[in-house]
């Protein structure tokens, strides 16, 4: 991933850009806006169980009552009527890479996501507009009983009971407006079960790819790590640019069980027409672990604050983010824990760039419930702005009601700085490189925490970001 | 005055661009290749900005005049192609960059200047017996530039840089002010290793003779309020040390 062709106005996404021609007959389209009869029939081209069908029909009616959240960005542009929900291209889900449709083959093999597998990678989940295209889980990790696969197959598969234990139990569809919607039009997306003491040596991915003009994607990832077990989940998502809103409301549910650990990572490239309100969460027992690392580079508007629930003794959390904003994009990004618990632990880590007249918001929520004794938590959250025009908001709130709590909370937000970028211009490098390597350099203690092609890929895309900015 | 010309200022007239105040006026001067040349003056004479307008920083504006560099005119040119060209400036408080280490940015500056890549197992056989020249520890090499340096450390690193990307002049902005004597006798060492290339030129700003024992000064310049106002040989070192600027401050 080497292109560096950039043009001024715009930074160059011809890796992500390109895009199938959906007229040809090979696609599946839901009618534009979101009615009784789209969800009953999504849930029939699905084969659903009646409760889930009930469920669908439960959110629907949630989500025509609730109101558009009126505290963050503006997401007026965002016309409901004019959003597909449900985007199939005519194919069943394969295993084997072979068997995958040409164009979309092609299209995960220019995103390198098989490459990716061969290399280092457990398991690979692709999912393409509303419905999984690929699934494949390495031998050796089946044998250890791990289940890999989407939502759907689970529910047909003989895991129903555990779906029906868990899902949307953690996100409820009455929480906001976009999570009811998610509830009564989800389509694909990831199940993933770890059972008891089982450690995933290397990492599962699934890779999220919204093709269709005017879609939505509205993928359920839920993830059970059972007692004493161990995994690594990586998301990717990326879509073509095109002159209509398109939304993501995809919907995270993790459980991490006692002395369990996950770690979840995600790059999110989605392109600038994207309206990513999307909902993570997790709850996590007694000496359990999770471990959040995010980027965020994509979409016109994001809201995007994954929730952790410290709900035993000596849980621990961690989140370590990144958000770029250039130009046009308003990415309002953070994170949010509950401490219920005694001696539980976070530690939130945030870094955001703006330029261009990109917005970066940090929102961040810290919760200490009474019976939390003896909790720590630490909020970091560092902005850097490119330009005079860009800005950066940091937002942080916390409650704590447990006396002997032991808080911290630091902020900093500033300009790049001028003499930095001299001295670096000073030694031979190029306005451009000075502010590329000051940003990659600001942007270390993140990618550090990322698997090494992701890590890679950060920088690529902080290096074409940073090469479309000429001042 | 046989040496072949690398450096001279016409004339020039600089100042802070945008607050449109004149800091330096009416420079002359010509530094040949392979000279030493002092620049001194009390506080505020303009000595740094001298440096700096030479370097191109962009805070600072030429109003009028000319810097011909190697027999071309760069007085349009950026700090980057300045650098290319063989031009290095050594910073009085060089700045910190948090996630950049000093391999990985003197490979990057390298490469950039050199125009060519680096083999890796080149780049750190260089680096390993510069930094033992400056007993500088090998692990600093790794840790991010001048974050949580101390004062003298990063005034070694600028040696450092300035021996690893060897250019032909070398503008040492009071490389000297504020090191104890074992950090001037590092420093001292690292600047005979540079002139240790019979071509590189050196332009020492400074108030202080300790860094210049060790050298053959070709040319001292006495800056007051941003002009030129005395010129001679090294011996003028000396007589400032005994006497100070006053002689020359009155005179303004």
């Amino acid at each position: 991933m080497n292109n560096n062709k950039n043009s001024i106005k715009d930074i160059d996404r011809t890796l992500y850009d390109f895009k199938d021609d959906e007229s040809r007959g090979d696609f599946f389209r839901e009618k534009e806006g979101i009615t009784e009869e789209i969800v009953r029939h999504i849930s029939e081209e699905k084969e659903e169980p009646q409760w889930m069908l009930d469920f669908r029909l439960k959110c629907l009616k949630i989500y025509k009552e609730t109101p558009m959240p009126v505290w963050g960005p503006d997401i007026s542009e965002l016309d409901m009527d004019q959003i597909a929900s449900y985007v199939r291209h005519k194919s069943e889900m394969k295993n084997n890479w072979e068997d995958v449709p040409e164009d979309i083959k092609n299209t995960f093999e220019r995103l390198g996501i098989p490459q990716a597998e061969r290399l280092s990678l457990a398991g690979v989940g692709a999912q393409y507009d509303s419905e999984i295209v690929y699934h494949n889980l390495k031998e050796e990790v089946k044998k250890q009983g791990v289940i890999y696969t989407d939502v759907e197959t689970a529910m047909k598969t003989g895991y129903e009971d555990i779906v029906k234990d868990y899902f949307m139990t953690l996100v409820l569809p009455t929480d906001h407006k976009f999570a009811a919607l998610h509830g009564a039009v989800w389509s694909g997306g990831s199940f993933v079960y770890v059972p008891k003491g089982v450690k995933v040596d290397i990492p599962l991915q699934s890779y999220f790819r919204l093709n269709a003009a005017g879609a939505g994607q509205f993928e359920h990832t839920l993830i059970i790590v059972e007692e004493g077990a161990d995994v690594h989940f990586i998301e990717g998502c990326s879509a073509p640019k095109y002159n209509v809103a398109n939304l993501h409301a995809g919907c995270v549910e993790l459980f991490v069980k006692k002395n369990a650990r996950l770690r979840y990572s995600t790059i999110e490239n989605w392109s600038k027409n994207m309206f990513n309100l999307n909902t993570k969460r997790v709850v996590v027992d007694e000496g359990g672990k999770m471990e959040w690392v995010s980027g965020s580079f994509g979409s016109h508007v994001s809201y995007l604050y994954p929730m952790t629930i410290l709900k035993g003794e000596g849980a621990q959390m961690t989140y370590t983010g990144i958000t770029f904003s250039g130009e046009g994009q308003n990415l309002d990004t953070g994170a949010k824990v509950v401490h219920l618990a005694p001696r539980t632990t976070s530690v939130i880590t945030s870094k955001s760039i703006s330029k261009s007249g990109g917005i970066g918001t940090f929102r961040s929520s810290v919760v200490i419930a009474k019976q939390a004794k003896e909790s720590k938590c630490s909020v970091s959250c560092d902005s850097l702005m490119l330009d005079s025009i860009s800005r950066a908001d940091t937002v942080p709130a916390m409650d704590i009601r447990a006396h002997d709590a032991d808080v911290g909370h630091e902020a900093k937000i500033g300009r790049i700085s001028d003499e930095a970028v001299f001295y670096l211009m000073s030694r031979g490098m190029t306005e451009e490189d000075a502010k590329a390597l000051i940003v990659s350099g600001f942007a270390d203690s993140v990618s550090k925490e990322l698997p090494l092609e992701y890590a890679v890929e950060m920088n690529n895309l902080i290096k074409l970001e940073m090469s479309g900015h000429k001042t | 005055m046989s040496a072949e010309n690398l450096l001279t200022l016409k004339n020039l007239t600089a100042g802070v661009g945008e607050a449109g105040i004149e800091i330096l006026h009416n420079i002359d001067l010509r530094i040949g290749k392979g000279e030493t040349h002092v620049i001194m003056g009390p506080n505020g004479a303009g000595k740094s900005t001298l440096g700096y307008t030479i370097m191109g920083n962009p805070l600072y504006e030429i109003s009028s005049g000319n810097i011909i560099f190697d027999g071309e005119d760069i007085t349009a040119l950026t700090a980057d192609k300045r650098a290319k060209k063989g031009i290095f400036l050594t910073f009085q408080s060089p700045v910190e960059v948090p996630g950049l280490t000093i391999r990985q940015f003197l490979r990057n500056a390298l490469q950039e200047i050199k125009g060519e890549r680096i083999k890796f197992s080149e780049f750190n056989r260089k680096l390993r017996s510069v930094m033992d020249t400056l007993s500088f520890a090998e692990e600093y090499a790794d840790r991010d530039i001048n974050v949580g340096f101390s004062g003298g450390e990063r005034k070694k690193a600028e040696i450092l840089q300035l021996l690893m990307l060897e250019p032909k002049l070398a503008i040492l902005d009071e490389t000297d002010s504020g090191l104890d004597v074992d950090a001037v006798k590092t420093v001292s060492a690292g600047i005979s290793e540079y002139k240790k290339n019979k071509d590189g030129s050196l332009l020492i700003i400074t108030h202080n003779a300790a860094i210049l024992e060790a050298l053959h000064v070709d040319k001292v310049h006495v800056v007051v309020k941003g002009k030129i106002v005395a010129e001679g040989d090294g011996s003028l070192v000396e007589e400032i040390n005994r006497n100070g600027f006053e002689r020359y401050t009155n005179e303004q």
